[in-house]
């Protein structure tokens, strides 16, 4: 029988009170007989920088899920950028980036058909998507193969092309699931700044690498 | 742009780069008429047996589009896509059902002329056909959009969709054929009932349309 | 104390309907007329017309629970759809096979097509067959609750729909048709009435009992599934 973790209570970076960016109590999720996330306890003020660790089936990404709004708690309080979950989901959309698993792109379209069709949807300008997407692309080097298919491009490149993808809009809060996957150092240093937190920015990072996740992170959540 | 001519652009450029669609469903819809001619071994159709051979092929023709509707949502987590993006879901219904408005229109532009090359002998009924046709895609479209998200997520997916799609379908086959019967009728096109097969037709449409925006939010959801 | 007046009240109701369906069958066997074209085999007319409109009105009811689910999200009134919908496809075979001995018994043929109501039938019954495989199909419980209800508005919507489109088909002249119900004598009209009634009543009783036992079942497995927890 899984245990519940641990609270975890910080202060935003400047030392204030602030309006929690997320805030869970007890949080549940059951798929079927199966308890996926027993009773979680969280507290995050905006700009905190959040890793979660455990071993592979702890949860992890079904937290993650949860917090982007894709997946209903089974019990519990859910606070996302002050949205109560699952009745406010809709006051959360475009206001969170995900990055999961895998990536969210269409395989037989191009990098850059792609990010036009996530900025559409987000409904940012074209004008304004356009240059925001060059400059993206360019960050991560996939500006030479901005115009291939995503079927032919390799797993790191997809996975660089999904970071663009999630940090597009400019989302409040970032949720990354294994966001080094399939990245060489030298391709996780230049991505580090697009996914860092700060000003006005929350992130949760799930990770297998511990040392990695607990040297970029404010503070850790540990699960199973 | 809209995301709903986003999202139908998408689509229509998926198919036309991938053309795992409308390639199969005309070289079905021919093979099937080829069928036809030998197995009521006839080398002219009209009225109830043209109305007979052309609707159902085209319908057949139509399931194998809807059961591909949504592989590509499927495959490549296109539905968090949307469920991530600040847009009413109901967009999705409107691109998707859009797109196989689009498939099925191409698919008649094929399958109809050949058919009345096979085996009609005059073309005079085809252009108020192409009325009636129009008006089942719509319908088709509708329902049909519905159920391919239902069986999408399911674990029966293939066979799920034309199981549960062929007795919805029943009144607009008998508008379409209705229809059909009186227009490609043995001495030219009897406009006898088109009203009211119209009628029906519109009604359909109207009706499950309406099912569809008000229901799909629902299966997006988890 | 709720639960033990409900039965009392389930009771009531399966006494009152064994009542009222008894005492319309023997009226329309004893009390009612011969039809003059037909003869005796018409009698099975106040079987199956009655059976085939409740059934009928129980997929409408169906799809009325499954958009309360829709709009509450609870998944009580998924259990009600759900029930409702299958009395009424077991009161649908019933329809199909009383059909068939009827069109037997008139024409001297096992199935009609020129008969509309009939074939509307089919078809609706066609579809509600489907909605066992596509729950059967869904795993998660949540969703699998969810695309029925949709699936049961779908089906709702389409029943009078499918009904005037047969009737369209049917050429005008010569339809051979079971529907007396326009213009029966009162002889038989009351008759006819009371097991109507009679029927309905069987159904409500059906689904409400149905209803309980799931209720008692699903306690048991929660009870028993917490005792595991414990343990």
């Amino acid at each position: 029988m899984m245990e519940r973790t641990a609270a975890v209570e910080e202060a935003g970076p400047a030392g204030r009170e602030l309006e929690p960016a997320i805030e869970l109590a007890e949080l549940r999720r059951d798929f079927g007989d199966r308890t996926a996330l027993a009773g979680v306890d969280l507290r995050a003020e905006p700009g905190a920088s959040i890793a979660v660790l455990g071993p592979n089936g702890s949860g992890k990404s079904t937290l993650l899920r949860i917090l982007a709004g894709l997946l209903r708690p089974s019990g519990g309080r859910v606070s996302v950028l002050g949205c109560d979950l699952p009745g406010e989901t809709h006051r959360l959309r475009g206001r969170v980036g995900y990055l999961g698993h895998e990536p969210l792109l269409y395989r037989d379209l191009s990098p850059l058909e792609n990010l036009e069709l996530v900025a559409a949807l987000h409904g940012i300008d074209p004008g304004r998507a356009g240059a925001r997407i060059a400059a993206l692309l360019e960050t991560v080097g996939m500006s030479a193969r901005a115009g291939d298919r995503v079927a032919e491009l390799s797993a790191g490149m997809k996975q660089r092309v999904d970071i663009c993808r999630a940090v597009l809009h400019e989302p409040e809060l970032l949720l990354l699931d294994e966001p080094d996957a399939h990245l060489d150092p030298e391709a996780r240093r230049r991505l580090a700044p697009l996914i860092a937190a700060g000003e006005g920015r929350t992130r949760v990072v799930v990770s297998h690498d511990r040392d990695a996740a607990a040297e970029g992170a404010d503070f850790t959540l540990e699960l199973g | 742009m809209t995301a709903y001519s986003a999202l139908l652009r998408k689509d229509l450029r998926v198919e036309l780069r991938t053309l795992r669609s409308l390639p199969a469903m005309a070289l079905f819809a021919i093979t099937a008429f080829v069928i036809f001619r030998f197995g009521l071994d006839r080398e002219r159709l009209s009225g109830e047996l043209a109305a007979g051979v052309l609707i159902p092929t085209l319908l057949f023709a139509a399931l194998l589009a809807i059961n591909r509707l949504f592989v590509a949502e499927r495959e490549e987590g296109g539905f968090d896509l949307i469920r991530l993006a600040p847009v009413d879901r109901t967009v999705l219904f409107a691109a998707k059902a859009s797109a196989l408005v689009v498939y099925l229109v191409v698919l008649e532009l094929v399958a109809v002329p050949i058919f009345a090359l096979f085996f009609l002998d005059s073309a005079s009924g085809l252009l108020p056909l192409a009325l009636v046709l129009l008006l089942a895609n719509v319908g088709l479209a509708a329902t049909g959009t519905v159920i391919s998200t239902i069986a999408t997520m399911s674990s029966a997916r293939d066979l799920l969709a034309p199981l549960i799609l062929l007795p919805l379908l029943v009144p607009l086959v008998v508008a379409a054929a209705g229809a059909g019967e009186h227009l490609l009728a043995e001495g030219g096109p009897d406009y006898g009932r088109f009203g009211t097969w119209l009628g029906l037709l519109g009604l359909y449409d109207l009706i499950f349309l309406l099912v569809g925006y008000a229901t799909f939010d629902f299966l997006l959801d988890d | 104390m709720a639960d033990a007046l409900k039965s009392i009240t389930l009771r009531r109701l399966a006494v009152g309907t064994v009542v009222v369906l008894g005492a319309g069958y023997v009226l329309a066997f004893f009390a009612a007329p011969e039809d003059a074209d037909q003869g005796f085999i018409q009698k099975i007319f106040y079987l199956h017309v009655p059976l085939a409109t409740v059934a009928l009105c129980g997929w409408i009811v169906a799809a009325i629970h499954a958009i309360r689910h829709l709009r509450t999200g609870d998944p009580k009134h998924d259990a009600r759809s759900y029930v409702s919908i299958h009395i009424s496809v077991i009161f649908g075979l019933a329809v199909l096979l009383t059909g068939a001995i009827w069109a037997k018994g008139s024409w001297g043929v096992w199935w009609e097509w020129k008969e509309p109501t009939l074939v509307s039938f089919l078809i609706v019954f066609l579809l509600y067959a489907t909605y066992y495989p596509l729950r059967y199909a869904i795993e998660d419980r949540d969703r699998q609750a969810r695309y029925a209800s949709v699936f049961a508005i779908t089906a709702g919507a389409f029943v009078p729909l499918n009904f005037l489109a047969v009737r369209l088909a049917e050429p005008l002249i010569h339809p051979r048709t079971f529907s007396s119900t326009g213009g029966l004598p009162d002889s038989m009209l009351w008759p006819f009435l009371v097991c109507m009634a009679g029927m309905a009543l069987l159904w409500a009783t059906l689904v409400w009992f149905e209803l309980d036992s799931k209720a008692a079942s699903g306690n048991l497995k929660r009870i028993r599934r917490a005792l595991e927890a414990t343990a």
